[in-house]
């Protein structure tokens, strides 16, 4: 089915998201929607997909105009979407979550079961109908939805940056399957960041910036070209150089670190200070709890942790982190930043004070200064959910302390776009430079490749002896994450 | 205890559980939905001297039993709107109502008090009453016992077996996945909440016009927390959160059997006992006490063993539903 969006304006209160965006995608073809964090991609999907309404603006199918405000209006023109944030019942089962949604009084199971076997099957996907969504993976959540749109017949697939978060096979199955249901005559729209991913699936991509379209080309297409449509400007990598120095920032021996599934074993581990050292694994390898135990949000069962020398397991964390310890997780808004507070807020709890009352002015003052250098996009009286994913991590890194001896982050630029990607990697690079050891998990080999100095790899339980990065090439390290170690 | 005194201690804890049952499945809707009716405890006070009024004034059980249900679902509205539609704090405005309602019981009943009226008369069933122990245990009450067993089984089938059901579990779980799917989530969610408080309404005219069989001063006091701490230990599961009623039943008929049995133990001792001991069955299924039990387990385990025993709330219970 064709799909037409025409003169489509979207806003969000002073936000203009969607800005007389006019696109094409064409059936049988898979098309790639580029642009950086907050470019309007999202929006302009969800509008097409019925999940929000449009200003103003048409949509077409197939040349006939149809109005769409309500996802049933959009599944009943078979246009279903896999959204950035997966929108799915992690308490029920992978078969309820299939029948979810549909008509009807009475729930079949059995022929539920059928349906959703046959069509995982044939796209060479295996799902367990029983198994509840909060144990599957990141990408098996992504084959349930794929597979639960198709049962209910869709002609027209969105999916919205569904390569964040899943392993190198995953994504190889998700492209052979994306492919196929090209092939059989459906439309894909594929929202990312990734230049490769675009590069090697799609045949024809249309870049957005600031809520505008800005180009469109036919692939294959040199990727400078396309950076430059979505940035305005050509971008080169930071480059590492070595930073990692003498002494030891942090050391383990005989760890033993517990997960929910399995008890994970160090046996020796020496991190310098300037030191990179990356985390490669398949999520829940057991990396986020290696991150939180060496930043002391989890105490190790047995063994030592010494941090600059200093003894430090069993202590609580906040010794942790007057030791100079900061972890970033993964999941931002949950974790990392307060939902409902804003900027300055955020601000003021970290503030280096200790008057009992806000010093407004300077906290405006701080404000001020860390959205200037951070280059949030937000105002001081922005509320942390509101900002787009890259401004979230920037302004989490705005409110790390200065100095550090130790970061440990999870997935530092996971759903961000390149440029916000390369500048966070600048900002840390220079930390490194200042003599802080830093540890990152991340599911993105050519970053790990590209930044760490050494690599750890956690596989079936088990955590690797620390490789030279210099060494190692993103396919080598893909082969180790597979258990051949 | 002989034979026959467990008989009439298990079947007075049926006739005690009852009102309690249709408050445990109304709360559960509720909140399976997303809301929690936190005026539980007005709803079932007001309910109960309402429900009484109005049948003795009309002479009728039934009118004063949808009187009730009126009421309640009212009182559920209110908690809706403001939780639903003004996306206000569901715990304050529950609260207050609580709070408002059972003062306004106590005070507008005043003329009601121990003033005999109709109540619920009892039906035995044919041939199910013959069964030896089930049939005077179960099947020598009255319709409004025999109502509660359908609708345990109504409620409990709605939820796990039906489409409609799973989107009831859906929109409290993840209101916007919900949405996404097609649910028109604010009008589900006033749906379940009005229902849910229908069922309280219920509740409270069982007390009046069957349990206890009359109006006094505060006459439901606590029913309706103890109602509410039922849901968490049913883990919003209708069998299992009938099932504490149930056991709150049993809890409290024993408690007055042994009254007569420990003529020294001051009554109110033996009166709050079933509350203190739902509250020590609550803390022994909180998920702290499950962590440790599990911790003693080996990993491979641990995890199914917690998986199985384990209840975690809707995942958007109190949360209200925002559509960008
Ligand atoms: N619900 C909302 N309320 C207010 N502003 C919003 C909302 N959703 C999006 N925006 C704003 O609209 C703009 C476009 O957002 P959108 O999510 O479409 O970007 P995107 O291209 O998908 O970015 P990303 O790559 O980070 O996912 C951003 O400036 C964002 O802050
Ligand atoms: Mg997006």
């Amino acid at each position: 089915m064709d799909v037409e969006l025409i003169h489509i304006h979207k806003h969000f209160g002073e936000v203009h998201a969607n800005d007389d965006v006019c696109v094409r995608f064409r059936s049988g073809t898979i098309h790639g929607l580029l642009g950086e964090n907050g470019a309007g991609k999202s929006t302009l999907v969800k509008i097409l997909s019925g999940y929000i309404t449009h200003d103003s603006g048409d949509i077409a199918l197939d040349g006939k105009l149809v109005s769409i405000q309500t996802p049933t209006d959009a599944i009943r023109h078979g246009i279903g979407m896999l959204h950035q944030d997966p929108l799915d019942f992690p308490s029920l089962t992978v078969l309820e979550n299939f029948m979810a949604g549909g008509g009807g009084l009475w729930l079949h199971r059995r022929e539920a079961r059928r349906r959703l076997c046959e069509i995982a099957s044939s796209l060479n996907f295996s799902l367990d109908p029983d198994a509840h969504v909060s144990e599957l993976t990141v990408g098996e959540r992504q084959q349930l939805e794929i597979v639960r749109l198709l049962a209910l017949g869709v002609q027209v697939l969105i999916l919205d940056e569904p390569t964040t978060g899943i392993s190198a096979v995953q994504k190889e199955q998700l492209f052979a399957a994306l492919r196929q249901l090209a092939a059989d005559g459906r439309t894909i729209i594929f929202v990312s960041h990734k230049l490769e991913d675009v590069e090697a699936l799609c045949d024809e991509v249309t870049v957005m910036r600031q809520g505008r379209v800005v180009g469109s080309a036919a692939i294959p297409c040199s990727p400078a070209q396309l950076v430059e449509m979505m940035f305005g400007k050509p971008l080169a990598p930071p480059i590492k150089p070595p930073t990692a120095r003498e002494e030891i920032a942090l050391e383990l021996r005989e760890a033993l670190i517990r997960t929910n599934t399995f008890d994970l074993h160090v046996p020796h581990l020496a991190v310098r200070c300037g030191e990179v050292l990356g985390l490669a694994g398949l999520e829940g390898s057991g990396q986020q709890e290696f991150l939180a135990a060496c930043s002391g949000l989890i105490p190790l069962r047995h063994g030592s942790l010494r941090l600059n020398g200093r003894e430090m397991a069993h202590r609580p964390y906040h010794s942790f982190m007057r030791a100079g310890v900061c972890y970033l997780p993964a999941d931002r808004l949950r974790d990392g930043l307060i939902g409902g507070l804003t900027i300055r807020e955020h601000v003021a709890l970290r503030a280096p004070t200790r008057s009992f009352f806000l010093d407004e002015p300077l906290n405006a003052r701080l404000t001020m200064e860390a959205i200037r250098v951070f280059n949030i996009r937000g105002q001081p009286n922005t509320r942390v959910e509101r900002l787009s994913g890259g401004n979230q991590q920037r302004t989490q890194l705005a409110l790390m302390p200065n100095p550090l001896s130790v970061i440990c982050m999870e997935h530092p630029t996971r759903g961000l776009d390149i440029e916000s990607a390369l500048w966070i990697w600048q900002l840390l690079i220079a930390r490194c430079q200042q003599g802080t050891a830093i540890l990152f998990a991340s599911s993105d080999l050519d970053e790990i490749t590209a930044y760490s100095d050494r690599v750890l790899v956690f596989s079936g339980g088990r955590v690797s002896e620390p490789l030279d990065a210099h060494r190692l090439t993103a396919d080598v390290l893909g082969h180790m994450i597979g258990g051949k170690f | 205890m002989s034979g026959e005194q467990l008989l009439i201690v298990l079947s007075t804890a049926i006739a005690a559980a009852t009102p309690l049952v249709f408050a445990v499945l109304g709360e559960t809707l509720s909140e399976r939905a997303g809301v929690i009716n936190l005026s539980a405890e007005g709803t079932i006070m007001f309910c109960a001297m309402a429900g009484f009024a109005v049948a003795l004034a009309s002479g009728s059980v039934v009118v004063g039993f949808v009187i009730a249900a009126l009421i309640g679902a009212l009182a559920a509205l209110v908690v809706g709107f403001c939780a639903i539609t003004l996306r206000q704090s569901q715990i304050a405005v529950g609260f207050v109502l609580a709070l408002l309602l059972s003062d306004l019981a106590s005070f507008l009943g005043v003329p009601i008090v121990r003033v005999p009226g109709p109540t619920v008369p009892p039906l035995p069933l044919p041939l199910l009453s013959d069964v030896p122990l089930l049939g005077p245990l179960l099947f020598r009450k009255d319709a409004l016992v025999y109502l509660s067993y359908i609708a345990i089984a109504l409620t409990w089938l709605y939820l796990y077996r039906t489409r409609p059901g799973l989107t009831l579990r859906a929109i409290g779980e993840q209101p916007n996945a919900a949405f996404a799917r097609g649910a028109d989530v604010v009008r589900l969610r006033y749906l379940y909440v009005i229902l849910g408080g229908a069922l309280m309404g219920i509740a409270g005219a069982a007390f009046s016009l069957d349990f206890k069989a009359g109006w006094s001063h505060r006459h439901t006091g606590g029913y309706g927390w103890i109602a509410l701490a039922i849901v968490i230990f049913g883990g919003w599961n209708p069998l299992r959160a009938a099932l504490g009623a149930y056991l709150f039943g049993i809890l409290q008929s024993l408690a007055s059997v042994a009254q007569d049995q420990f003529q020294n133990v001051p009554t109110q001792v033996l009166t709050v006992a079933p509350f203190v001991l739902m509250i020590v069955l609550l803390v022994l299924t909180s998920a702290g006490w499950l962590d440790r039990l599990a911790s003693y387990f080996p990993p491979a385990t641990r995890r199914r063993l917690l998986q199985m025993l384990r209840t975690s709330p809707p995942a958007a219970l109190g949360k209200p539903f925002e559509q960008d």
